[in-house]
């Protein structure tokens, strides 16, 4: 199973950074939204899945799985959830004030 | 268990956050901005004291003992960086009360720098790697947010590619966490550094150490700097002044700790990567410190070249050239911050930033000038300033383990520092003065108070640079010697 | 954004409810079980949202003329207060207390300080969402 969430958030890496080299703004906040899935699920992977009861009181079982990779997710979720949304209200700001969300168009000189 | 370590990241939240209840009395903000900078100026002080008489602080957040819980350590060297991130930040906050207009105020401007210093005084203070990352992104939020302010096409435009660099480099760095994590099975730095010295440092601890330094390289801008330049020309004066000092220190900062504390059994091969990149760093930044020819890429230009000189020192690790790096980590927070606030000054008085439409200042602005002569002097670190002292210690200890050449790379590149910065200084103040009294873009006043302060701090640290070593030398004690670190962190 | 779409309007005038309730029930459970201030936050936010979108931000502000920001920025007080509390008492930072008292109606109950940091994130997280959501909604 860890090697099957690894190879997915392989592919969400890939598509995440496609994303992020093209040129539309919306793309690369979306890329950047699928790269920190792939993170978050690299994450629980490389920890190891589910290896014994949920670490809850009362829950009686010998081995409990280790809550800490699940703590650290959320927290980069709540992080990369903030990003995203800042980058969106940034994206959209750009779209409004310089009507283009190209990011060719958006240049300061030809030799940049 | 002393609580003063929580304080100097505490009171600037506090601050910030009570702030953002009293958006339009911009008056009483700045009132509350200089309260809160000093009061934790005064705590960090306190900090340091304590550190220095009975050694190594710790705080056990929420009472979870450490390895379990969130530990707080204040050793010399976080002491001696939050109280000069306090002081850099006081100082641009005085500087921002005239150098931002009246909208930028309204946009929380204040708030958004106090929790700027929570984030930077977080990420010294803290000594678990996960928390790092966490208070690095309260860091990087609010500047985020600074750098955006006034919403033209250069802040936007910069502002999405300073955003989509550092949200791919603090993935990395949840990566490279997540890995460390597998392996080792702690986050506190000093457990890390415990069970990586145990189990032996191995390839694979060693990749995931080569990951770190891509992370804070582009935090630091170490080699990875192509963000910088356009990132620290795009706010106004007093926002990157304060970046200038501050949000690259961090990344040095994590450096040092994490090549000092936990990664430090494979030197032959990391070190030697931290030595190449520092000069590749050097040579890169000095190229365009003297490409360029207007004032705002210059000084980001040399912003980069310092952090090359800073992680040179931390590379060679001998004591002479880590006891260098951190005195010039000190001196270039001061530094940077005194150059970009003058730098500013300039711009804001001729209206524009390329040199050659700047006409001679000195004769309306003498203490401008000669402040600003000052400053170029303390970045290319002649004494009595501060600069000469850590430079003059990191060449030593670069010499001393032979590192010929890349020492002669820092010489070279401090002289084209020194040049690219007298460029300035002679195309702006020198020669025919073509605005009269009246005619300048604006009274560029403001910059007095913080510039004076600023270089004073800087002629004290050079004259006062022999008391001064004792604390730095009680911060490259604890560098060594992880076991000292270890043993405060886990009794 | 001028439509109207009964059903939508409808049963959101019914889900609404439900939804609170629930981010409530989520929020107080969070303690010892599964939820917390954070999801609980981001359930409120969604319900607001969904009043937002079925009615418009004109009509859903006169209901609730209530400034996000504010609410963001209390919670963050409240939770630092929380801390600060612990530190005034000469506790390590953060520390934690909790005590079963009996309360009338609920009888035998667990009281802990936890709650009130997460009443904190709770109205934190509300408030940012809002914020941000109202950043661009707000925009014609």
């Amino acid at each position: 199973m860890e090697t099957f969430i690894t190879i997915i958030a392989g592919v969400l890496f890939t598509i995440g950074t496609y994303l992020i080299l093209s040129k539309g703004l919306v793309r690369i906040i979306l890329g950047i939204s699928l790269f920190t899935h792939g993170v978050h699920l690299l994450l629980m992977a490389v920890n190891g899945l589910k290896k014994g009861g949920a670490p809850l009181l009362g829950e009686a079982t010998d081995v409990y799985t280790d809550p800490l990779p699940q703590a650290l997710i959320l927290t980069s979720i709540v992080i990369s959830f903030a990003l995203t949304a800042f980058s969106l209200v940034l994206g959209y700001r750009t779209y409004v004030e310089l009507g283009t969300d190209d990011l060719e168009q958006l240049k300061g000189d030809p030799n940049e | 268990m002393n609580n003063l370590v929580i304080l100097p990241i505490l009171l600037p939240l506090l601050t910030g956050i009570l702030m953002f209840f009293i958006p339009r009395q911009i008056r009483l903000q700045q009132a509350m901005a200089v309260a809160g900078a000093l009061i934790t100026l005064g705590t960090s002080l306190l900090i340091v004291s304590s550190i220095s008489d009975n050694g190594i602080q710790i705080l056990n957040m929420g009472g979870w003992e450490a390895p379990f819980g969130i530990t707080l350590v204040a050793d010399m060297l976080a002491g001696l960086l939050v109280t000069t991130a306090s002081i850099v930040t006081l100082v641009c906050l005085l500087y921002a009360f005239y150098a931002t207009n009246q909208e930028q105020k309204k946009f929380y401007v204040y708030p958004l720098i106090m929790i700027l210093l929570c984030g930077v005084n977080g990420s010294f203070l803290t000594g678990d790697i996960f928390n790092l990352f966490v208070f690095f992104e309260v860091m990087l939020i609010s500047s985020y947010a600074l750098i955006s302010l006034g919403g033209g096409k250069i802040q936007l435009r910069e502002t999405i590619k300073y955003v989509v660099t550092n949200i791919i480099s603090s993935m990395l760095f949840v990566i490279a966490i997540a890995y460390l994590y597998s392996i080792t099975g702690t986050l506190n730095m000093a457990h890390l550094s415990e069970r990586v010295a145990l189990a032996g440092q191995d390839g694979l601890i060693t990749t995931v150490s080569l990951l770190f330094l891509i992370v804070f390289g582009l935090k630091a801008a170490l080699l990875l700097f192509f963000w910088l330049p356009g990132s620290y020309s795009a706010p106004p004066a007093a926002i990157a002044a304060l970046f200038a000092a501050l949000l690259t220190k961090v990344g040095i900062y994590a450096i040092m700790r994490m090549f000092t504390l936990i990664f430090y059994h494979q030197s032959e091969l990391t070190h030697t990567i931290l030595v190449w990149m520092s000069a590749l760093t050097m040579v890169l930044g000095a190229v365009g410190a003297i490409a360029y020819s207007d004032i705002r890429r210059i000084l980001a230009y040399n912003v980069i070249v310092s952090v090359g000189f800073i992680v040179f020192g931390v590379a060679v690790a001998s004591e002479a050239a880590l006891s260098g790096s951190v005195f010039y980590l000190i001196h270039d927070m001061l530094a940077k911050a005194l150059i970009f606030i003058l730098g500013g000054a300039i711009i804001s008085i001729a209206g524009t930033d390329k040199l050659r439409e700047i006409p001679g200042l000195i004769r309306f602005r003498p203490t401008l000038g000669w402040l600003f002569f000052l400053s170029v002097l303390a970045l290319a670190g002649v004494p009595p300033l501060s600069g000469f002292v850590g430079k003059v210690m990191i060449l030593q200890g670069g010499v001393d383990q032979r590192y010929y050449v890349m020492a002669a790379v820092g010489i070279l590149t401090s002289l084209l520092v020194m040049y690219s910065a007298m460029k300035i200084f002679i195309n702006s103040f020198w020669g025919e003065t073509l605005l009269s009294e009246g005619e300048e873009k604006s009274s560029g006043k403001g910059y007095l108070l913080p510039g004076s302060i600023l270089a004073a701090l800087l002629i004290g640290l050079g004259l006062g640079a022999e008391p001064m070593m004792e604390y730095v030398g009680q911060a490259v004690e604890v560098m060594l010697n992880p076991t000292l670190y270890i043993e405060a962190v886990l009794p | 954004m001028k439509f109207t779409d009964v059903i939508l309007q409808t049963s959101t005038k019914i889900l609404v409810f439900i939804i609170l309730t629930f981010s409530i029930y989520v929020m107080f459970a969070g303690h010892n079980n599964p939820g917390g201030g954070f999801i609980g936050g981001l359930i409120t936010a969604s319900a607001l949202i969904l009043l937002y979108i079925a009615f418009d931000v004109k009509t859903v502000h006169e209901i609730i003329p209530i400034d996000f920001k504010l609410i963001g920025a209390a919670g963050v007080l409240i939770s630092l207060l929380t801390g600060i509390g612990s530190l005034a008492l000469g506790y390590p930072f953060l520390s934690q207390a909790f005590a079963y008292r009996d309360l009338p109606l609920f009888g035998k109950t667990e009281l802990a300080t936890a709650v009130i940091f997460d009443l904190g994130v709770y109205m934190a997280v509300v408030g940012t969402t809002m914020t941000i959501i109202l950043s661009i909604g707000e925009d014609e």
